[in-house]
């Protein structure tokens, strides 16, 4: 019998016989590769293989900058003259019925905004001067001033904007996207992240795949030493060696897979060769040495060594260029409980022009319109003071996000807040309803995107969110 | 009576149903239809009755076959005129169910079967997870489990695999049972001992390694996941926690068979055993593995009910295998458990204490009883001497609770931290709270009116509390605080401005003497030249806040409460509407990391007019006990009055000092433990029901209680304890089961029900519920013995088969959920790293212990938002610990592991996914433990393995795969070896980087070998622990 059966199987040419018959499902947890790979055939349920999303979608990929700590929506994008006038005044006490700050005394002084704001563009959209590359570029961009969070605190509300819950342990809109729509990349992973801060409250659970195959998790690329974890060869050896070795591995794994034709072995021999296609791939897309100065400068990169949020988002640009579905930009320097003034003008040094130089150059590539790109954080801050007169507190009731690209409708300001940018007194957007409309934009359905975990169907949006139907061209 | 115009309809819809298939065979209800119903209709006619449409429930037979104004879903025999037939046929988009937009639409199959039910009497049975499991009856010749697949794989017409071969079986043992793979020697015994007697080779070979205490170990690191056990606090701060004497309790525990229903008992309510001694204590760490917030400004209530949750999570995914949390928010809407009974279960770990206590080593136990006994004997001697002591103590008594009125408990309006970063809470005794944000440096801010017209001075009580680290007072590692300066205001009506009242002097019941601030809580930036101080009381008082008053009595008795008056220099004239503040300042913490604040936890002020202060006569645990009517006194209270009355006479004062002595010889404990604790009785919890599960819109009140679907708890107002023996009840029908099947999943990859965390209605329906009954009523009856079970499990034919996939199998059931083959899997991460170091020789076999801190990448370690100052890589003989011991930083998922699907212990994890990444295998070509390894390895084949290639190579794929090499591999290793041994040679590649853990002290070489050739096998090495036989267990 069993001597029939290994005839059998010689005669099958098993390699060729699991290519053909051995495809495994999706949460088949066997035959999983980080990265698509077209060699295998399309009919092998490959985890991270593209697929089809519900609808035709917008957007093919996604630019996620994640301004963590919470920007002053006050300060940048809702410009609030009543509140100016008011400063130093108490708030209303009608605004702070039922209502418990972070921080601070709900009762604190008002804090009017120190900086100017002007009218840009066709739209004639309001911005602070504190950004005036942003500014320009207004025309492009959709402004979504009503936005609201269930968590005042920064860790779970982080989480909650990127898993749409508040507590930890679920998947990431990136991860999300990656298991609707498989990825591009051949050499890349399909969903990379990338720092210019500090590590995030929300650590890195901000980028996590929660209960989906861990294929699925964002891959966080890194500015010093190997960008991908053990990247480098041990100390000592050449590329020939490495190649010899895997050359050799490949061989003894190839006969295991032949002996005991097992889906997972092909699967491990080919995650052996991404490997190496990796560490060859990955340090090319960090060498910015091929950008031009122009380009350098448009992003005002001033030392392509150093990390920076300019050298993130030129990065961010060449990821996406090489077919990377999902890219996460981190940056963690927004919490002005005090020092407002002084770092708020920092992070908009740090991050205006660069974003601003990647709106630009997607567009010169022609990839705005299928890329979106979204800019937030957390929360917003408060209209009242923390402290005398230079911090403002977490604040969940109100705040702006931008967003653009990949069939958002642009030029428009979508929401709006009350005199003080305190709550939001049109079209609110809570953030169930954001990644309702970012999932939206890239074909699916979000109450039909689902996976089931413990006996239940979960989604990103949980049993909230309806689409933005508004701010979509 | 069904109107007119429906009959119309139904008759013409019955036209149509002539076209439907039917199935012959009878339909079976929890097989086929139950599915049907959980799946498409129970999402608005199931258990939750707040999203129960039409009024019609279909998840009891009650409701499926009630009149409901003249229709009915369900007539049983009576398709026809059954309501629910008729929707779901309806062509009218509008009626027809499900409705469209639900998008569960059903399958002509579906349809059809749920015709056939109800022709047949549309019977409901029980969801067979609820039924108490049955052994069926097999055959005594055959093992249960080989008789169940074997009847089950000739009905399918599927042949079942040969049995692997020895070596095969072999490794597969050990993986399975230590999570090492065999040694050269193991595979040479075991090989010729299987000749002679195959299954008593086995036999003895499964005792001999559930004997190693590695079984412990690798066994715990499947209950550690389920545990959701870690090393850190999570969430922002993730701040560092000692909790690893837990883990070694369950490594203590397997090791010693620990029957697991003792095992559940204990750590669900270990605490509340009776007599309960440190072990069991530590064992109700289990429920206190979870995350705690400590991010600034928090609601610690928010966040102490979402650990709640957790708790109700972990013990449903533990104990029942049912998805409890899909009941937090509103009644299940698949399986009966309603929003109510969710909060009766949420009930039994909700009045509880986030409680912490020190652990001591065996010595140190038996030390603290030695003087425990002696100061009882010198007691004994002192009622001995004194025989009247009673009426003594009596008088003593009742004469110093005469002078405890002074005082008025200041009732504040106001209690803040500066700046918000803590939220104090005032609890009923007009005490405050402080927990949430750990603080270094900052102002407990308290105002509010006072209820006399003339204040001559203030108390402060610093007092212990169930929440804080070891009953506190005090915040701080140790649970001590340090105030540095105690400031007055005062506001007379109408005033603008707080002014600054003068204090004289201040007196506690304990003043240490001044020393310098333990180097634990020392500051670089803050203070650079350790002015720092603390001491006596009037330190509150010097207006220095580089000096504090900070009342530590010592290891033991420290955890006491204190007290301290302060003496205005002047009385204090308070009007009506005057109000007073007072600042607490504490500037004696450490850096920021939170860890070394010195918080004062509980505090409670009063007023006085009395122009009389003294100091405070005794320790303030006494004037405490003083205050309690008698019958309110607990023992201790008793035993504390005892000793200051005895303390207060002159003729005991050799005995009391000889007491004094033996209780400052306390040792300091070696660590520590989260554990749960019953709420003390001043501080009882009410459970409500929480709507939507929101934390902050209780309802009613919910008492205790469980499912009522499952077994019966007749109990009344039962505990927790009573919680953990319902749920290892014989009747308990899942506690068994859901063990049971998490055991095969280890063995075999995937759990005979595949979804361990859900064996409710929605759960895949097992192929084989026959073995998994069986096996859980074989557990229970012989004692809960879990190496037992694990021994039947591995003794089986179908455990010992080939794992040689074939095209038949791949076709009919890709996933071997038949069980006609062996497992074969990728091994976890866990095992994976241990393989490497164990077989490279490198391991350091050490048992339990505190966490060790594998080489991280700096990269790694800054993405944090509080940089682990602690993080130390370990280099010494701890560094080749198992991987079980790897410091688990919940925001900082340790880089190896997680590349191989470690979970990150956010929530309790019963299933581990497999997936091989371009990432995991850059990890084990590149990390540096890895590569050590190979390293390593290389030197011992070149030691140990013979003197021709051919030899070593043969040994190096038994260390690494527990089988020879073949011709192939031979010709291949052989290859790479002579290839890049010749490269090495022409100076391509650097010998002494590739062959050298440590090029500054390279090993001693064999003789004969010299670095290039060990640089070589170093290349060949790195394949070797790469090769997919190697991370597998075949």
């Amino acid at each position: 019998m069993e001597n029939e059966i290994r005839k059998e199987l010689g005669t099958l040419q098993s390699r060729r016989w699991f290519l053909r018959n051995c495809g495994v499902g999706m949460a088949g947890i066997a035959l999983n590769s980080l990265f698509s790979n077209k060699t295998i055939g399309a009919n092998t349920q490959n985890p991270l293989s593209p697929r089809l999303p519900h609808f035709a979608p917008t957007a093919k990929r996604v630019i996620y900058i994640f301004q963590a700590g919470a920007p002053s929506h006050i300060d940048l994008f809702d410009h609030k003259p009543e509140l100016v006038k008011r400063n130093g005044e108490l708030p209303p006490a009608e605004l702070l019925k039922n209502y418990r700050a972070a921080f601070i005394r709900p009762n604190s002084a008002l804090l009017g905004t120190k900086y100017d704001f002007s009218r840009h563009g066709a739209s004639g959209i309001e911005v602070s001067n504190l950004l005036p590359h942003i500014s320009k570029h207004v025309d492009d961009l959709c402004f979504v001033r009503s936005m609201q969070t269930d968590a005042v605190n920064h860790a779970p509300a982080q989480i909650m904007l990127s898993t749409g819950h508040s507590e930890f342990g679920r998947p990431c809109l990136g991860s999300w996207t990656l298991y609707g729509l498989g990825s591009e990349s051949e050499d890349l992973p399909g969903y990379v992240v990338l720092n210019s801060a500090k590590g995030t409250s929300g650590g890195a659970s901000n980028y996590g795949c929660g209960f989906l195959p861990s294929v699925y998790g964002g891959v966080p690329f890194r500015n010093k030493g190997d960008p991908i974890l053990y990247l480098s060869n041990p100390k000592g050896y050449d590329k020939e060696a490495q190649r010899a070795a895997l050359d050799t591995l490949k061989r003894l794994n190839q006969q295991t897979l032949d002996d005991m034709a097992d889906p997972e072995t092909a699967a491990r021999i080919q995650a052996y060769e991404t490997a190496y296609r990796l560490q060859s791939s990955a340090p090319e897309l960090m060498d910015l040495s091929q950008e031009s100065q122009a380009t350098l400068d448009a992003y005002n990169i001033k030392d392509v060594k150093e990390t920076s949020f300019a050298r993130n988002c030129l990065l961010g640009r060449r990821l996406l260029e090489r077919d990377v579905r999902f890219v996460q930009l981190f940056h963690e320097a927004w919490d002005q409980h005090s020092n407002l003034d002084k770092n708020l003008r920092k992070n908009c040094l740090d991050t205006d022009q660069p974003f601003a130089a990647l709106i630009q150059d997607l567009k010169d590539r022609g990839m705005l319109k299928d890329t979106l790109v979204v800019w937030g954080g957390e929360f917003g801050r408060t209209p009242m003071a923390q402290g005398t007169d230079d911090g403002r507190d977490h604040h969940n009731r109100a705040f702006t996000i931008i967003l653009a690209g990949g069939g958002i409708k642009a030029g428009i300001v979508h929401g709006g807040t009350d005199d003080f940018g305190f709550n939001v007194v049109e079209n609110p957007v809570h953030v169930h309803d954001l990644n309702a409309t970012l999932l939206h934009t890239l074909g699916f359905d979000h109450e039909r995107l689902t996976y089931r975990f413990q006996g239940r169907d979960f989604r990103l949006t949980d049993v909230h969110g309806n689409v933005v139907k508004e701010i979509l061209a | 009576m069904i109107p007119f115009e429906r009959i119309f309809r139904l008759s013409a819809f019955l036209g149509l149903l002539v076209f439907l298939p039917t199935k012959g065979e009878t339909v079976d209800f929890a097989g086929d239809v139950l599915p049907i119903l959980a799946g498409k209709c129970f999402d608005c006619h199931g258990p939750d009755e707040a999203a129960r449409e039409a009024g019609l429930r279909l998840d009891t037979p009650e409701g499926a076959y009630a009149d409901l104004e003249g229709l009915v879903a369900v007539v049983p025999g009576n398709p026809d005129s059954s309501e629910l037939i008729y929707l779901i046929n309806s062509e009218h988009s509008e009626e027809r169910m499900p409705p469209p937009e639900s998008k569960k639409e059903l399958s002509a199959e579906e349809k059809n079967i749920l015709f056939q039910w109800i022709k047949e009497g549309g019977k409901y049975d029980k969801h067979w997870a609820f039924e108490i499991p049955k052994k069926v009856h097999v055959s005594k010749t055959t093992h249960p489990i080989d008789a169940f697949v074997q009847e089950r794989l000739k009905a399918e017409r599927i042949e079942p695999s040969p049995v692997a071969d020895p070596a095969s079986i072999l490794r597969r043992l050990f993986l399975d049972l230590i999570g090492l793979p065999p040694s050269p020697v193991e595979i040479d015994n075991f090989l010729s001992a299987y000749e002679k007697s195959p299954t008593k080779s086995i036999e003895i070979l499964v005792n001999d390694l559930m004997e190693r205490p590695a079984f412990g170990e690798k066994w715990a690191r499947h209950w550690l996941d389920l545990a959701r056990y870690a090393d850190t606090n999570g969430f922002e701060k993730d701040k560092m926690r000692d909790q690893w004497i837990y883990r070694e309790w369950v490594i203590n525990a397997l090791n010693d068979d620990m029957p697991y229903d003792q095992f559940l008992t204990e750590q669900l309510a270990g605490d509340l055993l009776p007599s309960a001694m440190q072990d069991q204590i530590i064992a109700s760490g289990f429920m206190r593995n979870g995350m705690i917030n400590e991010e600034g400004a928090i609601i610690p209530e928010e966040f102490r009910i979402k650990g709640i949750f957790d708790r109700v999570d972990c013990f449903g995914k533990a104990t029942l295998g049912l998805t409890l949390q899909c009941a937090q928010c509103h009644s299940h809407k698949y399986d009966p458990i309603s929003h109510e009974e969710y909060f009766g279960l949420f009930s039994f770990f909700n009045d509880t204490h986030e409680a912490q206590s020190w652990v001591y080593s065996d010595a140190q136990l038996q030390e603290i009883g030695d003087i425990k006994h002696k100061v009882s004997e010198l007691e004994d001697q002192i009622k001995h001497k004194i025989p009247d002591w009673q009426n003594r103590l009596a008088h003593w008594v009742s004469e110093n609770q005469a002078n405890n009125s002074k005082w008025k408990i200041w009732d504040t309006t106001l209690q803040e931290w500066e700046g918000g970063l803590n939220h104090p809470e005032e609890l009923h005794d007009h005490s405050i709270l402080i927990q949430g944000h750990p603080t270094v440096t900052g102002v407990t801010l308290i105002e509010g009116k006072s209820s006399l017209p003339m204040i001559t001075g203030m108390r402060l009580e610093a007092l212990t509390h169930g929440d804080l680290p070891f009953r506190g007072p005090g915040r701080s590692y140790w649970g001590t605080f340090a105030i540095s300066e105690w400031e007055v205001y005062r506001k007379w009506l109408g005033e603008e401005e707080w002014t600054r009242v003068d204090l004289q002097e201040a007196w506690a019941d304990f003043n240490p003497p001044v020393s310098g601030l333990k180097d634990y809580f020392h500051h670089e930036t803050k203070d650079p030249d350790r002015e720092r101080l603390v001491g006596p009381a009037e330190f509150l008082v010097d207006g220095d806040d580089k000096t504090a008053w900070s009342p530590d009595r010592g290891p033991i008795v420290r955890h006491t409460e204190s007290v301290v008056s302060i003496q205005f220099k002047e009385p204090l004239a308070m009007p009506e509407g005057s109000e007073i503040r007072v600042r607490l300042i504490q500037n004696h913490g450490g850096s920021s990391n939170g860890r070394d604040n010195q918080q004062l936890g509980r505090l409670r002020f009063s007023l006085t007019d009395s122009t009389n202060l003294e100091v405070p006569s005794h320790d303030h645990a006494v004037t405490l006990a003083l205050q309690k009517p008698e019958k309110d006194r607990s023992g201790e209270d008793s035993d504390t009055l005892f000793r200051a009355w005895s303390k207060n006479a002159k003729e005991l004062r050799e005995i009391n000092e000889r007491i004094v002595l033996l209780e400052s010889k306390y040792p300091e404990a070696k660590t520590s433990v989260l554990h749960t604790m019953d709420t003390e009785s001043d501080f009882k919890r009410i459970t409500r029901l929480l709507e939507k599960g929101e934390w902050n819109k209780p309802t009613f009140e919910v008492e205790r209680q469980v499912p009522a679907i499952l077994n019966q708890l007749d109990v009344k107002n039962p505990t927790r304890l009573d919680l953990a023996r319902w749920v290892t009840s014989e009747d308990a029908p899942l506690t068994a089961r859901v063990h049971v099947n998490r055991i095969w999943q280890t063995l075999f990859g995937e759990g005979l029900v595949t979804t361990p965390e859900d064996f409710g209605t929605r759960a895949p329906i097992p192929e084989y519920q026959n073995i998994l009954d069986w096996l859980a009523v074989d557990f229970l009856e012989t004692g809960w013995s879990q190496k037992r079970l694990i021994k039947s499990i591995v003794s089986s034919k179908t455990y010992q088969q080939s794992s040689r996939n074939r095209p038949d199998l791949q076709e009919k059931d890709p996933r071997n959920r038949l069980l006609a083959r062996g497992p074969r899997f990728r091994a976890d991460a866990e095992v994976i790293r241990d393989i490497a170091l164990y077989t490279s020789g490198l391991m350091n076999p050490k048992i339990g212990g505190p966490s060790i801190f594998p080489p991280i990448p700096e990269t790694v370690i800054n993405d944090n938002y509080f940089i682990p100052e602690y993080w130390k890589e370990t280099t010494d003989e701890n560094r080749y610990r198992r991987s079980l011991y790897i410091f688990r930083k919940r925001a900082m998922p340790d880089p190896t592991l997680a590349s191989f699907d470690a979970p990150n212990a956010d929530i309790s994890c019963v299933r581990r996914v497999r997936t091989n990444s371009p990432l995991s295998a850059l990890t084990s070509l590149n990390e540096p433990i890895f590569v050590e390894s190979a390293k390593a390895l290389a030197l011992r084949i070149l030691r140990e393995g013979g003197n021709d290639e051919k030899s070593r190579i043969n040994y190096g794929y038994l260390l690494t795969t527990g089988r020879p090499a073949k011709e192939l591999e031979i010709r291949e290793i052989n290859r790479l070896i002579d290839e890049q041994s010749e490269r090495l040679s022409d100076g391509w590649l650097d010998i002494q980087e590739i062959a050298f853990i440590d090029t500054e002290n390279p090993p001693q070489l064999p003789n004969g070998i010299s670095p290039r050739e060990l640089a070589s096998w170093a290349i060949a090495s790195r394949v070797l622990l790469n090769l997919d036989e190697t991370l597998t267990k075949n």
